[in-house]
Order: C-alpha cells, then structure tokens, then sequence
C-alpha cells in the first residue's frame, strides 16, 4: 500500500500491538505525529514534561508488559535529553524502542539547526540502532528494532528518521518474520550442562539460589519458584531481583550486596554452591567476587554469554533464557533436603528494630514497612535512587504477586514517577506507587502534570529530610562528616505543590499521621501525594 | 600479550564505528585494525591486533559477538594462521645511496615502487615482527614517511572463516 514513510511509521507501531506510546514533539518528528493523530484511537499518545521521563515511562511500560514499548523525541536537543533513559533501561535491560526525529538526509553532517548525532551518541548504551536514510527500509527496520529490543538480552534499539524520509512515500509491506544473519540468541540450554548443573546443585551441601533482573526479562518467577521448592533450596535476589520471589516464602533469604540483608549475605557467605540465574554480579551485589569464587562452586545462567565470567569466574557456565533452561532443569529434578542449611540460615533472621525518630519525623524503615503491609498485595512499587531505595528495597514487604522496580543498574535519579505512569498504564487495575526522596522527587516533579493530564492515578511518596541524604550519608563515613552540596535549602513546600497539581496529598510528621497517610495511599484509585518527614539522621547501612 | 582476532561483519554503514567504540568503552587496546570487503558482497572482515589477557580477549570476543552486526569472531592463536602486513616507506636517498638500499631490498623481499633524486619508496609484505626488524635497518638512512596497513590473518590448511547465510 503506498503511503508516507510517517504513516508507515504509525503502521508498524499498530502491526507490533503498540497501544501507548511517550514523547516530546518537535519540527523533525512533526510528520510522525501528524500521522500518529489518524491514528489516536489505537495509540495513545502521552505528553510527557520531559523526553527523559518519556523514556523512563516507557521503561516502566515494558517492565509490566513484558514487551518492548515505545518513546519519542524530536532531533537535536530531544533526542539528547532521551540519552538517559537509554542508557538507564540499557543498564537493566528494558526492551524500548526509541523513535527519534533527525534533520533532512542532505543536511545531516553540516551542523544545522536541532542536529545531533543521536546514533553516534547513543552507541554506547543501544543494543542496536539504525539511522534510516531510505524509506524503503524503513519497515524492515522497525520490525528488527522491535525483535531486537525484546529477544535474547532485551535492551533499547533506537530508531533515528530524518525528516525527509518520513516525507517519502513508499509501497507499505510490514515484514512478517525477521531473519537477522548475525542475531541468533541462544534460548535453551545445552543438555549436557543442565545435567551437569543439576548434579553439582544435588551435590550440595549448603546451596543457594541467587536471582537478578534477568528473572523478569524472562518471566522466570513460576519455573525459579518450582525449582526452588523441588530441590529445597534457599533463594536470594540482586536489588533487580526483588519481588521475583515472595517475602512470605520460607525459603527466601533477601536482599544480598553492600545494603543488602544479613540473611541474604551470611548466605552468600556460606554456601558452597551458588546458583546465579539472570544476575550479573554486580560490584553493588557482590564487592569483592574473586574470594567468593575462590571458595564457592558458581553455576550461573544467563542469556548474555558476555555476563558470565565477566564479573565472576563461573565453574559451569549455562547460556540460555532463564524460563526455558529452568523448565529444562525441572522436568529433571529430584527432591533434595537442606533442613539443616535452611534451618542454619533462618537463625540468621531477626526483627528489625526501629530507632525513635526525633519530634516531627518518623523513622523511615518503619513507615515503609508498615505502608507495605496496608498497600494491597499486587501493588507495584517503584523505588527511586537513594536512601529512599535502599530503605524502600529491603523494607517493603512483598508477598506473593506483588513488584519492586528501580533504576538498578544506572542508578538514575527522577526514575521512579515516570516509571510509575508507565507501570500504571500497562497495569490500570494495579496499585502503583512510587518512592522517592526530595531531591529525586526534583528531578522529575514536573510529570505530575502528564499525570494529571492523563488521568494515570499514581501513587507518589515522598521521603523527604531536606538534604540528598544517600551523598550525605558518604561524606559523613567516608569525608570526615564534611556535608558539601547536599542541602536541599529552598525545595518546595510538597504539600502545596500537590495542591498548585489538584492532587490530593497528605504531610506525615509522626505515627498518627503516618496511619492516615497509609490510608489515603492504600484506598482509592486516585493520584495520590504523600509527604513523609523522616528523621534527617537515618541511615541505609 | 597480542592477539589477532578476525572478525566477520555485515557491510552497513557505522559498523566500524561500533566496534571501535566497543574496545575504547571496554578499555581494550587496539594495536591494529584493518577491513576490507570479502567474497560474500554482505560481508566485511576485520582483523583486529589487541593487547590483553586471556580475560581480556574473551571478553572481547564476547562483546564483539554481542554487536548486533557481527556474524562471527574468532581468535586466531599465531601457529594457526599466516599474518601479514603491508607497509611502504619512503626514505631519504641520494644517489650514492641508491645501491645500498637496493641490497638492502633484495635481502628482505622489499619492493622499490619509486624513485627520485632524493628519494626512494618501498614496499614490503610481511609479518610484523619482520616489518619491525626492516624498519630498523633502514631507520639510518632516514624515513620521510611510513605507512603500514595493518596486519590481516587467514588460517592455515583447509580450516576457513566463512559467515553461513
């Protein structure tokens, strides 16, 4: 069917099953967006206040779906500002697919107006990128970005149009199939080292499972969960693995790393066989890799064969998508016990203990955890970057069905609302709420207003102690206590900032507030801003 | 420790630019790169020269296996392949020179490609150690100029690096 490249564009969005998109229009997107508005029956497009937080909505969009999902930004300055959402779903491997306008094929190269070389920019952070210069190319393209993005090691692949060619109109034929030459990711696992991954997991006398983000790119949790219970053995998660397994099971152990649990890491610790599946031992997960491969036996999966043995010498690597190379393992596992393990590492548990915040404050440990109990169970919840994620990572109680999400890898500040609208959209029958602090919450305050505008009922907590408390809490331990450049002197008063949004919203200062602020977070579908004043001397450690 | 690693990857446009960035992001050292077309028209090879531990080169090959425009990557240990490397010099010389650097050439299978009155170029294709040791020997008579291709490898007997289509 011939038609413009632009709405050829809108078509392959409509033939991948896109229904939401996020974006930021400008003068080399326009052909695009003139198409997309034919289209705004099938394909909801979200303004968000920033291409970042586009990237970052469409992030939280993909990790509910399971499916690449969508953003766009015009070229030049739009395309540069969606470099960090690129990069931070690179880092955790979100499949996005990134549409970004560019100038006229004949002005590439000669510095006009709005021009930046977005492919060039964004090389180190795309699984792949194409810059289309022939519009007869451009729906093979989108059908291999869209691939590309979500098979093997999922990641952001990004499109680059110019703006001619979005002009261009060409004979409309999406490919039905895609046959990459050099792309061929390995899904199921080799036999013969499944076999021999069961045998040193049997041979085991203190086993331990470790799972990472790799576990929901594959949607992993039903099979880990079923191998865990056959062969009775203990589980812990990488931050990126939270909420893969249930709090409430007996058999979970927690969080390990720097601000880990003690359970999770005198597990690591003690085990002679580790088990990591869709983790890549990350220096925030495990500081010092080389004594535990020393003194422990590692098997780990992963898809990206580049993962393993790149952070930690693995004695049997096992290439493959972690759902079928566990289905694999099942079908041929047998029971095992580790009563005495399991029963080792529960003396390990203790309730936590929550310091008395000074007048006015709560403690923040305690208010998170009693949040989590009151939210409903399938609640997702978005941590930001900071003390706020720490204390969110290993203090909201997750139980079966619920989702933890943040930026784990790139560690990106202003992550966690964008995620929210986007993980609300995928999920509007869900709670969503996001955690952040007050100096993340100033990094993306401006997307209340696409919230509002879309009516995408997000739940927003905000931990504020005045000062960007995760720097301070590093230069109080490792700079002599000298506080430099962390005072958040002149933020905003949130409360009136919600009301300046129409959203409704709460200030807690002690545990009487705090028990109706749960309330107002628990109950009701509605966009929802709660204030929390922690006790400015809490820590993450 | 040098390695040669040949890599075979689709011919777009930035494919090279990939894999250059590739090992300035991951810290790996590039001695030498050379490229050029092969008989699959779709097909590129890369031979690259790098610097690392085992470590090091497998991570390359790994990382370079991860871009999606690489068909294949091998490393090629030095007793299973011929290297060679093309490199043409062009040395200050008089007349009275002339004849000595002529020697000079026949002893090591250089070529003189041009001559003037007060140059002269040569070519020569050979190992990299070799090439090294030539450089050496005509260092005295005073290079004006030094280009060198950069090494390419083909495995040796009946062993091949063809990409499957």
């Amino acid at each position: 069917m011939k038609m413009k490249a632009a709405q050829a564009m809108v078509e392959c969005l409509k033939a991948e099953g896109i229904s939401t998109v996020y974006g930021y229009p400008g003068a080399a997107i326009c052909p695009f967006y003139d198409a997309l508005l034919d289209a705004k029956d099938k394909i909801t497009h979200v303004l968000v206040r920033h291409e970042a937080n586009g990237g970052h909505a469409a992030s939280g969009y993909a990790r509910i779906s399971g499916r690449p999902a969508v953003c766009i930004a015009t070229s030049g300055p739009g395309a540069v500002n969606l470099l960090t959402a690129i990069a931070t779903a690179y880092a955790d491997s979100i499949p996005l697919v990134c549409i970004t306008g560019q100038v006229n094929t004949d002005q590439i190269g000669s510095d006009v107006f709005q021009e930046a070389d977005i492919t060039g920019a964004a090389e180190p952070f795309v699984k792949h990128s194409y810059l289309i210069k022939n519009a007869e190319d451009l729906p093979r393209a989108f059908k291999e970005a869209f691939y590309i993005a979500g098979t093997g090691r999922p990641g952001p692949v990004l499109l680059d149009v110019p703006m001619d060619v979005q002009n261009t109109v060409i004979d409309f034929k999406y490919p039905a199939s895609v046959d990459i030459r050099s792309y061929k990711p390995t899904t199921k696992g080799n036999n013969l080292q499944i076999k021999r991954v069961l045998d040193a997991l049997s041979k085991a006398k203190k086993p331990l499972i470790c799972i990472g983000g790799g576990v929901f790119a594959s949607n992993a949790q039903k099979e880990i969960n079923e191998l865990a219970h056959i062969m009775n053995i203990p589980v812990i998660t990488t931050m990126m693995g939270i909420s893969a397994f249930s709090d409430d099971d007996p058999l979970f152990f927690g969080m390990l790393g720097m601000h880990g649990v003690k359970t999770a890491n005198a597990a690591v610790n003690e085990c002679d066989v580790l088990f990591l599946v869709g983790a890549r031992v990350g220096d925030r997960a495990v500081r010092t890799p080389l004594a535990l491969e020393k003194n422990t036996k590692i098997l780990h999966i992963d898809i990206d064969p580049a993962e393993i043995g790149k952070n930690i010498g693995a004695d049997l690597p096992l290439v493959g998508d972690a759902k079928t190379v566990l289905g694999q393992m099942i079908e041929k596992a047998k029971p095992m016990q580790h009563d005495e393990w399991i029963a080792h590492l529960d003396t390990y548990r203790t309730e936590r203990e929550f310091a008395p915040a000074i007048e006015g404050t709560v403690n923040p440990r305690k208010f998170i955890q009693k949040l989590s109990k009151a939210m409903p169970q399938d609640t997702v919840v978005v941590a930001d970057v900071g003390q706020n994620q720490i204390w969110t990572a290993t203090g909201y109680h997750i139980g079966e069905g619920g989702r933890f999400m943040t930026s784990g890898g790139m560690g990106t500040m202003g992550y966690s609302l964008p995620a929210a609208i986007g993980a609300k959209m995928a999920a509007p029958d869900r709670a969503v709420m996001a955690v952040c602090g007050d100096g993340s919450f100033q990094m993306e305050m401006m997307e209340l207003a696409t919230a509002v505008q879309h009516g995408v009922k997000v739940k927003v907590v905000i931990m504020t102690n005045g000062s960007l408390g995760m720097v301070r809490e590093l230069q109080e331990k490792g700079y002599n206590g000298r506080e430099t450049a962390v005072a958040l002197d002149g933020s905003p008063d949130f409360i009136a900032l919600a009301s300046a949004y129409g959203i409704r919203s709460m200030r807690v200062t002690d545990d009487k507030t705090a028990d109706e602020a749960i309330k107002l977070l628990a109950e009701g579908d509605e966009i929802t801003l709660v204030e929390v004043k922690v006790d400015p001397k809490a820590s993450t450690l | 420790m040098k390695h040669t690693i040949s890599v075979l990857v689709q011919n777009h446009s930035g494919v090279l630019s990939r894999i250059t960035g590739l090992f300035s992001r991951r810290g790996f050292n590039i001695e030498s790169l050379a490229v050029g077309p092969t008989h699959d028209d779709e097909v590129s090879r890369i031979t690259i020269i790098a610097d690392g531990d085992e470590h090091t080169v497998e991570q390359i090959e790994k990382q370079l296996n991860k871009l999606i425009e690489v068909i294949k990557v091998r490393t090629l240990a030095k007793d299973e392949c011929f290297a060679r490397e093309l490199m043409m010099v062009k040395l200050a010389c008089t007349a009275e020179k002339r004849s000595e650097i002529m020697t000079i050439a026949e002893m090591t299978e250089a070529k003189i490609v041009d001559v003037t009155l007060s140059t002269v170029t040569l070519e020569i294709c050979a190992r990299y150690k070799k090439l090294e040791r030539f450089i050496e020997i005509v260092a005295p008579y005073g290079i004006i100029e030094l280009v060198r291709t950069g090494t390419i490898a083909i495995q040796k007997g009946s062993e091949s690096m063809t990409a499957k289509k």
